[in-house]
């Protein structure tokens, strides 16, 4: 792959470029899934640019919103995934026909497939946290293309990516026969004789470790067939990760481009929409207040905390970090916010021992210490999915992390009628901890059934300021439809059809193949070799 | 008390009245500057951190990070040193109360400052696991907290045999030192070349695999599923030759009417529990006796109706949740994770970080790890015997003090650390000689 080059060289790259339309053949495109290795290097209109990208990321932002309700890979998940895809992107239902004829009408989808996701690279490699949420949506999106995959398209599309692997042979399924059925329901003694297992190394399926799906023995992982995902998933995922990396460092050359870059940011800006500014409520509140409104306008997750603190005066570490980053979102400043936990820490370990362990962190909170980054406060995604609290912690979310016993007796010593207990309970049992958190607004701010959706417990307790200082009708907080953009592009012409150019005059001729070039050039740079 | 200054060969009388071996924290600060002169085992400690580094990598030692806690609490990280005796020196001059050890970094970490913080990172560093015994709280009633007795130590023996059959026979690791941690708790290190550069992902995954004790505000921590994977069997299998001694007797799990509610509470069926509640608190029947009833209960549910999985493995679960061992993820997932070093002194109990024997587990006793000032006794008296002694007199002095630690009681430790270095660096040896050839090119 080539990088970057003189204008000589883009000239020439440009006379050897393949032409709109003209081969999209079997060879580009042999597979309907692929790996996204090398970027696509042909021409394409600005309009498409922004078409393609967009039609992909709303496909990502559903499977966002998508695996806060069902589990990912349950039937109610696979269903809706594919009722919406079969209305927003139908060429992601697609399967590989194998031996037969791929139409043109397929090999079209490759191609919009192919380059979306080389467009969606360059808006989501700029920071951490996007390109971490682009990474965990694209491998989403290919594990459920994967599963609907047959067995023979499988093997094809892992010969095509030099992805072999030997099933262990018979003697040594023999050897480990008493381990092998003890794995899964599924591998049980009479299952053994026809699956295939393969043995690889324990770090190419970490996923399989963690849950204990695989039977490990001298540091190799014996994978059963049907858990084949989990390893192409990982290569997919570390291929990505780097990849991404990558394109990161590239992009400082971008940043003089001002048609592509407004684009970019357009679709970026929707990901974080649940990230949550500290600064908004600087100084609006005083710690003495705190009692009061961690009964009125907290959510259950920072209630937890405040009582633990102010109970045990300590907090484990994880605990700290949630609630402190939280106050400093609802607007407790610095000073208070050091007064707050030296008087409450300080009566569990002592107020010089606080200074010298605990003054510091807080300061590094607030962006004054370090590298003085200044963190945002935890949304309910990284509350759920990160850090689950261990024995003696109290983070975490108590609609996932409690157990739903424990639950019952806290919501009801927090007075809420029985009826308002089931619903939640149900929900918590459905894995719906948002919804469930909601309900529990709902019903502490006597509210019918608003639109809230509970994503940040700052945004909950903004709300409920809101709605206790009367301030404001809950408005319509539609934090989880991110489908507000509408296509509309804001340049005047898309001028880069090749039949057209003779219309053109010298100098727009000129403009249109600069603008190509530097797009191609672009995708060339922004490849691994 | 005269004392032989071993370095001038001059008597003086010693300030710090070592008249007794027993402990005192006040006593730390005068002890240290003996302990890292005379008995912290350098020669031993940096040939392991060296992983016998040829000379094409040197930057094993080089690169590593270092963190001190002085006195009054004062904290410096990103130390490194280029050698042994750099490290000596240091620690001879700051005498700090406690050592972490941190990563491998791309470049001396005592330079960070000088570059970019994207440029100046961790690479490698031992798989870590650090076994406290505060988190076991909730299961333990002789102690709790910081304090521990020589019953409850027994739950750092069954996470000690648990994690390190896991970590030889399902991952393959060989080269594990497990050291006592001077007070509450054990720490494992993994350092196999393989473990160390293992990345984050990996290294939380391993600690996943490994537990099975789930955290948060549960009543019930653990659920066993059909099938039980063979990991869990094996630990059944340590926990079950721990079970009648420990859990039945020491800790008595079923003695009084609290402890019965306590334990009744993890079966999840709610006619055993009525039935064995009644039943208990009606007798005065010891815990062993109960148990058998609490087995025998499950049992009897159990075939009668083979679909009552709940019941199934309820006196396994049981078993588990109060001897299963209890991990902190966030020890051993960061590379970056600075952990306290082998061969420190505890300052509140003054005990030395001493290896501990995994062939020999059940015989080590923590109330038994020499102390700082047991050590600087010994070796103060060591002394005065060998004064005037001819043939102490013509070894040079370097050698002598550098191996003065082996005529106290810390050599008895340090011979499961030689075992460990000795097999560890011949594995080395055999990959730099692999090395070495191939750069020859003569096989």
């Amino acid at each position: 792959m080539q990088f970057g080059g003189t204008p000589k060289q883009a000239v020439r790259r440009r006379n050897r470029r393949l032409q709109l339309n003209a081969n999209l053949d079997d060879c580009s495109y042999p597979h309907n899934l692929m790996m996204y290795n090398d970027p696509p290097t042909m021409n394409i209109t600005l309009q498409e640019f922004e078409a393609f990208a967009f039609e992909r990321v709303k496909v990502l932002h559903y499977l966002d919103s998508l695996s806060v309700s069902a589990v990912k890979n349950s039937q109610t998940y696979n269903a809706k995934l594919t009722e919406f895809l079969r209305k927003n992107y139908p060429g992601f239902l697609l399967q590989n026909g194998g031996d037969r004829d791929v139409s043109e009408a397929e090999l079209e989808w490759r191609r919009r497939d192919h380059i979306s996701h080389f467009i969606l690279r360059l808006a989501y490699c700029k920071s951490e946290e996007l390109r971490r949420w682009f990474l965990e949506k694209e491998l989403d999106l290919f594990k459920f293309r994967f599963l609907q995959e047959s067995m023979n398209s499988v093997q094809s599309f892992l010969r095509q990516n030099n992805l072999t692997y030997t099933p262990i042979s018979d003697d040594e399924k023999e050897r480990f026969r008493p381990f092998l059925t003890k794995i899964s329901l599924e591998v049980t003694e009479a299952a053994l004789e026809k699956t295939f297992f393969y043995r690889v190394p324990f770090v190419e399926v970490l996923n399989l470790v963690s849950s204990r799906r695989v039977f490990l023995y001298q540091g190799d992982a014996f994978v059963p067939q049907k858990e084949f995902l989990s390893i192409i998933s990982n290569q997919f995922r570390e291929h990505l990760s780097k990849a991404l990396t990558l394109t990161a460092r590239s992009l400082p050359e971008l940043e003089e481009d001002d048609r592509l870059l407004p684009i970019l940011c357009s679709f970026n800006k929707n990901a974080l929409s649940t990230a949550y500014d500290p600064k908004r409520n600087e100084g609006k509140v005083s710690v003495n207040d705190l009692d009061d409104m961690s009964q009125t306008s907290y959510p259950l997750c920072m209630r937890q905390l405040h009582r633990a603190l102010k109970d045990t005066h300590h907090l484990r570490h994880w605990g700290r970090m949630q609630y402190g980053l939280f106050l400093k979102g609802i607007g407790v400043t610095l000073e208070e916010s050091l007064k707050f936990w030296r008087q409450e820490l300080g009566k569990g370990i002592g107020e010089d021992k606080f200074d010298k362990e605990h003054a510091y962190n807080i300061r590094h909170n607030y962006g004054k210490e370090g590298k003085r980054t200044n963190y945002t406060p935890y949304s309910c995604m990284t509350i759920i999915t990160k850090n689950p609290p261990a024995a003696q912690d109290h983070h975490g979310c108590p609609f996932k992390h409690t157990s739903p016993d424990l639950l019952r007796q806290k919501l009801r010593s927090y007075k809420t009628s029985n009826d308002v207990i089931d619903e939640i309970t149900d929900l918590v049992k459905g894995q719906h901890f948002q919804i469930a958190c909601q309900k529990y607004f709902e019903y502490t701010h006597k509210l019918e059934d608003s639109s809230f959706q509970v994503t940040h417990p700052n945004h909950y307790f903004d709300e409920s300021q809101k709605i206790l200082k009367d301030e404001k009708v809950p408005r319509q907080q539609n934090n989880q439809d991110k489908n507000v953009t509408k296509f509309a592009p804001n340049w005047s012409m898309p001028n880069s059809q090749k039949e057209d150019k003779s219309n053109l005059t010298e100098e727009k001729k000129f403009n249109n193949e600069w603008e190509d070039s530097t797009l191609e050039q672009m995708m060339m740079e922004y490849s691994e070799e | 008390m005269p004392v032989v200054d071993l370095d001038t060969g001059d008597n003086h009388s010693t300030s710090i009245g070592l008249s007794d071996a027993a402990y005192d924290a006040g006593s730390l600060p005068s002890l240290l500057p003996i302990y890292y002169k005379y008995i912290f085992p350098f020669g031993p400690y940096c040939k392991w951190l060296q992983y016998g580094s040829s000379s094409t990598s040197r930057s094993e030692f080089s690169h590593r990070e270092f963190s001190f806690t002085l006195q009054n609490d004062i904290y410096v990280r990103y130390q490194s040193f280029t050698n042994q005796q750099e490290l000596e020196k240091e620690l001879q001059r700051m005498n700090p109360c406690k050592i972490d050890i941190g990563a491998i970094y791309s470049h001396p970490p005592k330079d960070h400052n000088k570059f970019h913080s994207g440029t100046f990172k961790a690479l490698t560093k031992e798989l870590v696991f650090d076994i406290d015994m505060t988190d076991y709280d909730d299961v333990r009633k002789c102690c709790q907290g910081a304090e521990i007795c020589i019953k409850c130590w027994t739950l750092m023996k069954i996470a000690i045999k648990v994690l390190h059959r896991a970590l030889t026979e399902d991952f393959g690791f060989s080269h594990i030192l497990w050291v006592y941690s001077g007070r509450r708790g054990v720490h494992c290190w993994v350092c196999d070349s393989k473990a160390r550069t293992l990345s984050a992902h990996a290294r939380s995954a391993i600690v996943e695999y490994l537990s099975l004790i789930q955290g948060g505000n549960l009543e019930k921590r653990v659920a066993l599923k059909e099938p039980v994977h063979p990991y869990i069997r094996n630990c059944l299998d340590v926990v079950k030759t721990y079970w009648l001694e420990y859990g039945l007797k020491t800790q008595d799990i079923l003695g009084n009417d609290n402890d019965v509610d306590k334990v009744l509470k993890l079966i999840p069926d709610a006619n055993i529990r009525d039935e064995l509640s009644k039943d208990f608190k009606s007798s005065s029947s010891s815990s062993i006796e109960r148990w058998s009833k609490l087995r025998e209960s499950c049992s009897k549910v159990f075939n009668l109706d083979k679909k009552n999985r709940k019941v199934k493995y309820a006196a396994l679960e049981i078993m588990l949740e109060y001897c299963f061992p209890r991990l902190d993820v966030n020890v051993s997932k960061g590379v970056n994770h600075l952990l306290k070093s082998p061969f420190c002194v505890h300052p509140k109990t003054g005990r030395v970080c001493v290896p501990i024997d995994v062939e020999n587990v059940d015989s080590f006793d923590p109330f038994d790890v020499p102390t700082i000032s047991e050590l600087c006794f010994q070796v103060e008296k060591n002394n005065e015997k060998t004064a005037g002694d001819s043939i102490a007199e013509s070894t040079p002095k370097k050698a002598r003090v550098c191996h003065l630690y082996k005529k106290t009681r810390l050599q008895d430790y340090m011979l499961v650390f030689d075992k460990f270095l000795s097999k560890l660096l011949q594995e080395d040896c055999k990959t730099n000689a692999i090395e070495a050839s191939d750069l020859k090119g003569d096989f």
